[in-house]
């Protein structure tokens, strides 16, 4: 059985902006799975359709058997536990601590007063720790995350979204604010999580030199609707010209590993 | 309502974490968190002080509480002016409204040539320093005492209110005006000064219109501080104006209902004032 | 048509600047406001308070009486801003778009705000002093009404600058509406939320002095008693006192300031 299936989802934000149309797709266990598209291409919306950060307009999203867009609240929350998600600012709490924003992570697990107090477990914080030495931040755990460079934030973004014990990571453009060398590091992470420790990945990235060096399977999206899936090997030129235009498309596959962020 | 859920091993560590060593959140209290914690132990304390050491009067609180909304609701629900005609309330708020102008540009005009001199990256540090000094001590006097110490030499009207007024105006507006300077890229001044500018053209070429929509925001913040400045002045030291009939409406003639047609006029005005500021801001995109 | 531009553009400029003063030239009509008058007043008063307003030596002996009425007006001020701060978190809370529960919910605690806040301080003393007399409630309560006002206001401002991504973040982990309140929105906003408290105490000590005068309470009643009695040597040193308070509360608050943002 397919770990989520996306089935004719539409997103309109109003009669004009219409950010995704008819989107059907599924991923299957252990993939890794690289959306890519120009910006404001529908990526974004895609990703928080999944997690419903976005209400979509019509269609089905179907996660680890249940009917996405028909559970109330806490459903949806102990499903969003299931889900772990990357973003491309990092989106962490500025004024916390590494260790305190991945505790974050396990939010959803918990009641809602010892969350809110910040009450966690001997064994949570045995386990973030863990995250945090996988992802090499041992040295960084108390230390106010405003300090740290944008490789380490999105570090603590990944080890947060892992503290979730996640199925799948919904990875938001999560290089598009570093520069190559944090950039390789954070594809590294993510490539390394899906294949040691089995987590389901899709990942949004307008780099496409980056998805075919790292993605099996990729989906490419234009204006809301998906015009590519398949393996990697059988993208083409012509298909990368049409997702992204021409001229782009050229620029896009000479440069090679210059056009990073 | 508890979920908690024991956690799956990521992979296995090749050593167990000494978990002793991570009993609680045991991040090193940092300066600034001990700082907040303390601010806010401190207001907490004078707070409960403060209210143990109010002059209460031998009030009973709990009559005075359902009084005031008993008054309240007076006040809101049947406003009507019994002392004051229609046209002398207009004429207060046109007092009250022009006295706010006055102050306001008078201010903002001297204001501007001092926040010139303020300002670190146009002037020496000495001339900043001294002004920026001055300007803090004007401002630390409530503007009431400025208006009463004018009042002395000029006697109680319109001068001593717009002087004094005035004057606290341009301690604020300086403060806010050498900020908004400051905040000038140095880059683009030093650009300026390459091609042989002098003082006052960079200030009116590159200073003034970079800093312009702060400049034109602070200024109208200010009008409304001034506007209810002048209401209080009004009131406390019988500058005339719409505050003066407030005092009049409610230390002399008791009357709660006039008391009630003049907040509203004041209420509206001020809303009005309010969303012409906010609209500003949203138009010239400045965070003041 | 460049220079077009630039021609019109200064005439624009002075346009606005004709009107204004204009404007003010009727300002000065209505209130008979006479701009030399005002210089040499101007200049005059402060001949005169070179000449007589400092305190001798016999004012000094009024000092401990001075600064009782001082402890009263600082404890006032920080009492009203202490808890108008309570207060306006949790009507900012519902207020601010990033945090509120309902549109209802938001537009009541708007709209009360800005009711609040829009009838000045003055306006709230001269209603509170028919029920509370001349007790010292009547100028904490007015303080307290127009700093809730203000609070709620810069707090929503503020809950809808700083937190924004981080409350999409942990919405993405399950956390639930209280969870997301403490252990984000609230760490990341604290230190604003300090500063403005901060400023709100320098500003609300001016207008108690202010109401003081009006309800015969605090520092504001020794300068008027003095005031109208003529000893000028004694308001002199009321107003020596306020500055000091002030300017050291101005210096506390930024070096804390400095300290926590």
């Amino acid at each position: 059985m397919s770990l989520l299936t996306v089935k004719g989802v539409s997103k309109h934000y109003n009669e004009r902006i219409v950010a995704l149309s008819d989107v059907s797709f599924a991923i299957e266990p252990g993939e890794f799975v690289v959306i890519i598209g120009s910006s404001g291409a529908g990526k974004s919306t895609l990703l928080r359709c999944i997690n419903r950060i976005v209400e979509v307009t019509s269609g089905v999203v179907t996660f680890d058997g249940l009917d996405v867009g028909s559970l109330d609240k806490r459903e949806l929350r102990k499903m969003r536990t299931k889900v772990g998600m990357i973003f491309q600012h990092y989106n962490l709490v500025n004024r916390l601590c590494v260790l305190e924003n991945v505790l974050h992570g396990r939010l959803g697990y918990k009641s809602t007063w010892a969350g809110a107090l910040g009450i966690y477990s001997e064994e949570e914080k045995a386990q973030a720790l863990r995250v945090l030495r996988l992802v090499g931040l041992e040295e960084q755990v108390y230390q106010r995350c405003d300090q740290l460079s944008g490789g380490q934030k999105q570090r603590v973004g990944i080890a947060r979204a892992l503290l979730q014990d996640p199925k799948l990571l919904l990875c938001d453009e999560p290089i598009s604010s570093l520069d190559p060398n944090a950039s390789k590091v954070i594809m590294d992470y993510l490539k390394k999580i899906n294949t040691e420790l089995g987590i389901t990945c899709l990942v949004n990235l307008h780099q496409v030199h980056i998805a075919l060096a790292y993605a099996e399977r990729i989906i490419g999206v234009k204006r809301g609707r998906v015009v590519y899936d398949g393996l990697t090997e059988h993208l083409t030129a012509e298909t990368i010209h049409d997702i992204y235009g021409s001229e782009a498309g050229d620029l896009l596959l000479g440069s090679g590993g210059n056009h990073v962020g | 309502m508890q979920r908690e859920q024991s956690l799956a091993p990521l992979w296995q560590p090749k050593v167990r974490p000494r978990l002793g060593q991570h009993r609680a959140l045991n991040k090193p209290l940092d300066k600034g968190t001990l700082f907040m914690r303390l601010t806010m132990a401190i207001f907490l304390a004078l707070t409960v002080l403060a209210f143990a050491s109010f002059d209460y009067q031998g009030l009973n609180i709990y009559n005075a509480f359902l009084g005031t909304i008993a008054n309240f609701r007076v006040l809101m629900l049947s406003p009507q002016l019994t002392h004051f005609s229609l046209v002398e309330a207009a004429e207060g708020m046109l007092i009250t409204l022009s006295l706010a102008l006055l102050t306001t540009v008078i201010g903002a005009i001297l204001a501007l040539f001092f926040g010139l001199l303020a300002a670190q990256n146009l002037s020496s540090p000495l001339i900043s320093g001294l002004i920026k000094g001055g300007v803090a001590f004007i401002r630390a006097v409530p503007t009431i005492l400025w208006v009463l110490i004018f009042a002395i030499a000029a006697g109680l009207g319109s001068v001593a209110a717009v002087t004094g007024m005035a004057f606290h105006s341009v301690g604020y507006l300086v403060k806010a005006y050498a900020e908004a300077f400051e905040e000038v890229d140095s880059g683009v001044i030093e650009a300026l000064r390459a091609t042989g500018a002098s003082w006052w053209q960079i200030v009116c070429q590159a200073v003034l219109p970079t800093a312009q929509s702060y400049l034109l925001s602070w200024t109208f913040v200010r009008f409304e501080i001034n506007f209810v400045g002048a209401l209080a002045m009004g009131a406390a030291a019988g500058a005339g104006g719409l505050g003066f009939d407030l005092f009049l409406a409610s230390a002399h003639y008791f009357d709660l209902r006039e008391v009630g047609f003049i907040t509203y006029l004041v209420l509206a005005v001020a809303l009005v004032l309010e969303t012409i500021t906010t609209q500003i801001k949203v138009r010239l995109r400045v965070q003041t | 048509m460049s220079a077009d531009y630039l021609i019109k553009k200064r005439s624009n400029t002075l346009k606005v600047l004709l009107g204004l003063g204009f404007l003010s030239l009727a300002a000065a009509f209505i209130t008979q406001y006479d701009p030399v008058t005002g210089l040499i007043s101007g200049l005059d008063a402060m001949r005169w308070v070179a000449a007589n307003f400092y305190p001798n030596e016999q004012s000094l002996t009024r000092l401990p009486s001075i600064m009782n009425r001082l402890r009263e007006t600082v404890l006032m001020s920080i009492a009203a801003t202490t808890v108008a701060a309570f207060s306006a978190t949790f009507f900012a809370l519902l207020g601010a778009q990033t945090t509120k529960v309902n549109d209802a919910l938001r537009l009541m605690s708007r709209s009360t705000a800005a009711f609040l806040r829009n009838i000045p301080a003055v306006a709230w003393a001269m209603i509170l002093l028919f029920t509370f007399g001349q007790s010292s409630l009547t100028g904490f309560l007015a303080l307290f009404f127009s700093t809730f006002g203000f609070l709620s206001r810069v707090f929503m401002e503020t809950f809808d600058e700083t937190t924004a991504s981080s409350i999409e973040a942990l919405t993405a982990t399950g956390a639930s509406y209280m969870q997301i309140i403490f252990q984000a929105v609230l760490p990341a906003s604290l230190p604003q939320m300090i500063s403005w408290m901060l400023y709100m105490v320098e500003t609300n000590i001016r207008d108690a002095t202010l109401l003081g005068i009006l309800t015969g309470t605090g520092i504001g009643f020794s300068f008027a008693l003095f005031y109208k009695s003529m000893n000028y040597h004694a308001a002199s040193l009321v107003v020596i006192v306020i500055v000091v308070t002030i300017l050291v509360i101005e210096y506390i608050s930024n070096h804390i300031r400095r300290v926590i943002l």
